[in-house]
């Protein structure tokens, strides 16, 4: 499990709106990575185009490779449905689907993939996935009741719970606790560290004490003004970035000059 | 210049005009629903006290109106197997795989469906629809006559009940569908995404996170168009030979409420017109009812509804 990925001149648009453009990067297998910058500057678009989630809204397109383990995502043949099962993907809002039960929600990846799964074996899948989102012993006894009953924090990490128990090779997170609380907060971002022995993570934040916290490499993505595309402005280590970045529009974002 | 608290602010006239204008508005519907209740009930007592030998067809008012109100339940149910699995795969196909201009366009006509008379569609079925299914009546009498509601002999007029409930099934197609599309739209996008970035299909999409969201809300569209397949009146009257409660869906015969009520009204005088007038009461039940069982439909799943 966990696969790397490489990204070759990826410009990014909506409509004939290039909202993304010219990004080379490669992110490491087992690390986790930020994306830090203004409101605007295209790191979430960006991180949608690394599980083709871009292409769902209309008019959306993109140019360029993202190589996962050296497979293009983009290639042709290639189903996007199949990448969205390998590159799991958590929301800015909790979103567990509120017609299903906390267990229904946790299966609801797996059963889409592997149609039949005996009882014993959903039932292990499940405690094995919400153990691995620190949920666990919060929701053991009310498995059958809605995921919409549980908290934002708990909703979250149900949402987590979700993306990992389909084993995916990577997973994506946009703004994953910008709507929890600071406890909540605290749970996912320990929640992150564990999962980073066993999988590929890259977080969207806005938080850069949260970028600091989490990640091993942090990138730094700006806009020169509005209308014009976000490029990515610095890649590196991430005590490098916050403590001696080479930009210096990087210095001024991390050190609260703008932003 | 100071305010104080006790000083009632401007602007609250407006407030309570409205409240009172909503008030009434709401008390006035109850007040309708009231006096028709009670008008059918008065109008219609006699016939309950009547001798079952002075109703039509000599056996009580029970005989008379259970073979239409049969006949009301087929062509309504004939109508809705029909009409939902086409509405309902219109509004989906409207609301999420049409191109977004032929969308626009599709949902317009849909709509326009609606507003043609059921005049028009009773014409259309004497005249176009009924002819054109004589040949195919005659193949399924000859084919699968050995089930009951396709025996032989096919009516050589098309004036049947599968006629008429293919008719009701076109005009409730638009309530259903454009109904069921508005709902559709409605499925929150945070729920959609979280399907298709666990790999799910389109289809897979629509399964998880559209229909179950969208499920009250076409129960209550088929449930409007069950409404207007069990009340409608001047179609089923110029579409169907109505006759005598039989199983055969392709013969002449069977009648509904409405239909039975609309041919006969206008001559009927004395006990005639109370006996109509309970058939109509019996009608607003049969509706009532329908509407209540959608509404237990509805909420028996409320907890799983995400209005959470």
């Amino acid at each position: 499990m966990s696969k790397r990925i490489d990204v070759k001149d990826l410009n990014v648009y909506y409509g004939n709106f290039r909202a993304v453009e010219g990004v080379n990067i490669n992110i490491d297998a087992r690390s986790v990575t930020a994306f830090i910058g203004p409101s605007g500057c295209g790191k979430s678009t960006f991180l949608r185009t690394l599980n083709r989630m871009h292409e769902v809204l209309p008019g959306a397109r993109v140019e360029g490779e993202v190589l996962l383990d050296g497979d293009n995502l983009y290639g042709s043949g290639v189903d996007p449905v199949t990448v969205r099962s390998q590159i799991g993907m958590v929301f800015q809002r909790p979103n567990p689907f509120p017609t299903m039960s906390i267990r229904d929600n946790v299966l609801a990846g797996v059963k889409l993939n592997n149609k039949r799964m005996s009882k014993s074996d959903a039932d292990a899948l499940v405690e094995k996935s919400l153990t691995g989102a620190n949920l666990w012993n919060e929701v053991k006894d009310r498995l059958a009741k809605p995921g919409s009953g549980l908290s934002g924090g708990q909703q979250q990490r149900l949402c987590i719970a979700r993306a990992i128990a389909v084993s995916p090779q990577v997973i994506l997170m946009d703004e994953p606790c910008s709507a929890l609380d600071p406890i909540s907060t605290l749970a996912i971002e320990d929640l992150i560290e564990e999962l980073k022995t066993q999988y590929t993570v890259v977080i969207v934040t806005h938080n850069m004490q949260q970028a600091a916290r989490v990640s091993d490499k942090t990138a730094f993505f700006n806009i020169a003004g509005t209308g014009k595309p976000g490029k990515l402005i610095e890649y590196g280590d991430t005590p490098t970035i916050f403590s001696n970045p080479t930009e210096k529009a990087t210095e001024d974002y991390v050190s609260g000059r703008f932003g | 210049m100071s305010q104080t608290l006790t000083e009632t602010g401007r602007g609250r006239t407006g407030d309570k005009v409205f409240s009172g204008l909503t008030l009434a508005a709401g008390c006035l519907i109850l007040f309708v629903l009231f006096c028709v209740a009670a008008f059918l009930l008065w109008q219609a007592l006699p016939t309950f006290g009547a001798d079952p030998s002075a109703i039509s067809g000599g056996n009580g008012f029970w005989a008379y109106i259970w073979p239409i109100v049969i006949g009301t339940l087929i062509a309504a149910a004939i109508a809705l197997v029909l009409a939902t699995p086409v509405g309902v795969g219109v509004a989906l196909f409207i609301s999420h795989y049409a191109p977004r201009r032929l969308a626009q366009g599709l949902g317009y006509v849909v709509d326009l469906l609606a507003a043609i008379p059921s005049v028009v569609y009773g014409a259309w079925g004497i005249a176009v629809l009924a002819p054109a299914l004589v040949g195919p009546y005659t193949w399924l009498a000859e084919n699968a006559g050995w089930i009951p509601i396709f025996e032989g002999p096919a009516s050589q007029t098309g004036k049947t009940m599968l006629t008429a409930g293919i008719v009701l099934s076109v005009m409730i197609l638009p309530i259903i569908t454009s109904l069921s599309r508005e709902i559709f739209l409605q499925a929150p996008k945070l729920h959609e995404e979280a399907a298709l970035a666990m790999g799910a299909t389109r289809w897979e999409m629509i399964k998880m996170a559209v229909f179950p969201f969208a499920r009250p809300g076409v129960i209550s569209a088929v449930m409007l168009g069950l409404g207007r397949a069990l009340g409608e009146t001047m179609a089923v009257a110029m579409v169907l030979s109505g006759g005598g409660l039989i199983a055969s869906l392709i013969k002449s015969g069977n009648q509904t409420i409405a239909a039975e009520v609309a041919l006969n009204f206008p001559e009927a005088y004395g006990l005639r017109l109370s006996e109509l007038i309970a058939a109509g009461l019996v009608l607003f039940v049969i509706t009532l009812a329908v509407n209540m069982i959608a509404r237990w439909i509805i909420s028996r799943h409320k907890e799983f509804s995400g209005a959470n």
